[in-house]
């Protein structure tokens, strides 16, 4: 019996399982998968918690709901893995298991710790949050509710971030969501970011900047956080510039699991050196990449990890008869950007094409608009959830293809 | 001029590498308004050898730890964007850390 080893089960391992289990003769290969949480969080869907559109509980569901009944699936911290002995031990399962195949898909995660002073325990969830996890959502929900006005800045703290869309949504839902509650005139939002503008690629940049002015909201650019003084409530840059915060929404560095760093097999921010054509780690030949855990400067996003699966399972079935993995993956992704006011803009990129405006996924048709705000894009997004817990994690068939295309876009 | 058919893609970044030389990168440093020292050209040259050998160029964490200098120190080099300005003085590609 061979071992065909996932670590981690959020979006990449299970749509691997999912995959690997259709394709695995059950006779020869047996398919485990380790995680330490027994709940699969619907990540996108944190972003509407702090403004109450989301409840906590529509985006958790059990994991084991999501994985098909052959594979075995352990609940358990991961001590160490052994990629020259191809073994991996576990903590609280307390076991060791021997693989032929490796699959890691231990994501990114956030890391307030490394900038000075932002998780300072008087302050955190207080009034510095996060929302890339569901508890600081929650808790940035609570505040916000009946927050009475000041200046909220938002700030990523250093590239990559995952979902590099993501504090673009926050900025442009905070606009919508103060003026519901009536209180936009007494809040002044800031956009404090590393980037030369509002987002990684050119243009996309100057038309979601162009939004955020439209909205109000101040861009601070090239602002590299150094710390957190949050006895003068100001968040100060390498080069000393300060900007006051009464509310101070963080995007802390982001890493990938430490497992990875104890292990001897990641880069500075623990994530695993990986070709990013083929998804193979550049060590080791039987060991592979999905989602974010990779150092593939794609986004880190779960529909990038959706246009990585088909590519990676092919490749490692090819490995397995003995040939040569495709360069076949292109950095392909997809974000849908909630706008406010039930409207949003889609933007389709790869490694080396921007976004850039059109429709898509049907050339000239649609019905989605690329690189503009519409109303039938932000229902795409609320459609999306349901695709997502019932289609796209089961490894199903999406109507997007999984290299990017350029039919239907203006250059 | 040190700079005459260079050829930069829109963003500035040289887009080869190979026909770099050191002053080619005195006059980039002084389009960015920095006087290259001793300092700068240690940081220059371990960005130049590291994207040798991985082809492309570094990012800030891999130049404080590979140069041994605190980030503080690397932004007094090289204010604002350290990682993105150095990969430009050192006639290298835009680092993939921004995507």
């Amino acid at each position: 019996m061979k071992t065909f080893l996932i670590l981690g089960a959020g979006t990449g391992g299970t749509m691997v399982a999912n995959k690997m289990a259709a394709a695995l003769d059950p006779q020869e290969w047996r398919i485990i998968i380790v995680d330490r949480d027994e709940k699969h969080y619907y990540q996108p869907g944190f972003l509407f918690i702090p403004f109450g559109i989301y409840s906590p509980n529509e985006v958790v569901k059990p994991k084991r709901n999501f994985l098909p009944p052959q594979v075995e699936v352990i609940f358990s911290d991961i001590e160490l893995i052994e990629p020259e002995k191809n073994r991996v031990r576990l903590g609280k399962a307390k076991k060791t298991i021997n693989y032929d195949y490796l699959v890691i898909s231990t994501g990114s995660h956030i890391h307030p710790e490394e900038t000075p002073g932002l998780d300072d325990e008087a302050s955190w969830l207080k009034n510095i949050f996060p929302f890339y996890t569901l508890e600081g959502a929650t808790e940035l929900s609570n505040f916000l509710k009946y927050w009475k006005g000041g200046r909220m800045v938002l700030n990523i703290a250093e590239m990559p971030i995952k979902c590099p869309v993501a504090p673009l949504e926050f900025l442009f839902l905070a606009d919508w969501f103060f003026q519901e509650r009536g209180i936009r005139d007494k809040v002044e939002i800031v956009f404090a970011t590393p980037l030369p503008g509002a987002f990684t690629k050119p243009r996309a940049s100057s038309v979601l900047g162009g939004m955020l002015d439209d909205k109000g909201v101040a861009l601070e650019a090239d602002f590299n956080i150094m710390e957190v003084d949050t006895t003068k409530q100001v968040i100060r840059s390498y080069d000393e510039k300060e900007i006051a915060y009464d509310l101070l929404v963080t995007i802390p560095t982001n890493m990938g699991a430490e497992v990875i760093g104890n292990s001897g097999m990641g880069d500075e921010l623990n994530f695993v050196p990986t070709n990013k054509h083929t998804l193979q780690t550049d060590k080791w030949e039987n060991v592979w990449i999905i989602g974010d855990a990779g150092n593939v400067p794609a986004s880190k996003a779960g529909s990038v990890a959706h246009f990585m699966l088909d590519v990676v399972i092919e490749n490692i079935l090819r490995h397995m008869e003995g040939l040569d993995p495709l360069p076949k993956f292109d950095g392909h992704a997809n974000c849908y950007i909630e706008s406010g006011f039930e409207k949003g803009v889609l933007i389709d990129f790869n490694y080396d094409v921007e976004p850039l405006p059109g429709k898509y996924p049907l050339p000239g048709f649609g019905p989605f608009s690329l690189l503009q705000e519409s109303h039938t894009n932000h229902w795409g997004k609320m459609m999306f959830r349901w695709m997502y817990w019932n289609i796209l994690l089961k490894g199903g068939e999406m109507p997007f293809e999984s290299q990017m295309s350029m039919a239907g876009k203006w250059a | 001029m040190a700079l005459d058919n260079i050829a930069f893609n829109d963003e500035g970044y040289m887009t080869d590498p190979n026909v770099w030389n050191k002053e080619i990168a005195v006059e980039l440093a002084k389009k960015e308004g920095i006087e290259l020292t001793d300092a700068h050209w240690k940081v220059i040259e371990f960005c130049r050898e590291s994207a040798k050998d991985s082809g492309k160029a570094p990012t800030l964490r891999q130049i404080t730890k590979g140069v041994g200098i605190t980030t503080k120190e690397l932004f007094g080099l090289f204010p604002k964007g350290p990682a993105k300005k150095v990969a430009k003085i050192a006639g290298l590609g835009k680092p993939e850390g921004c995507v």
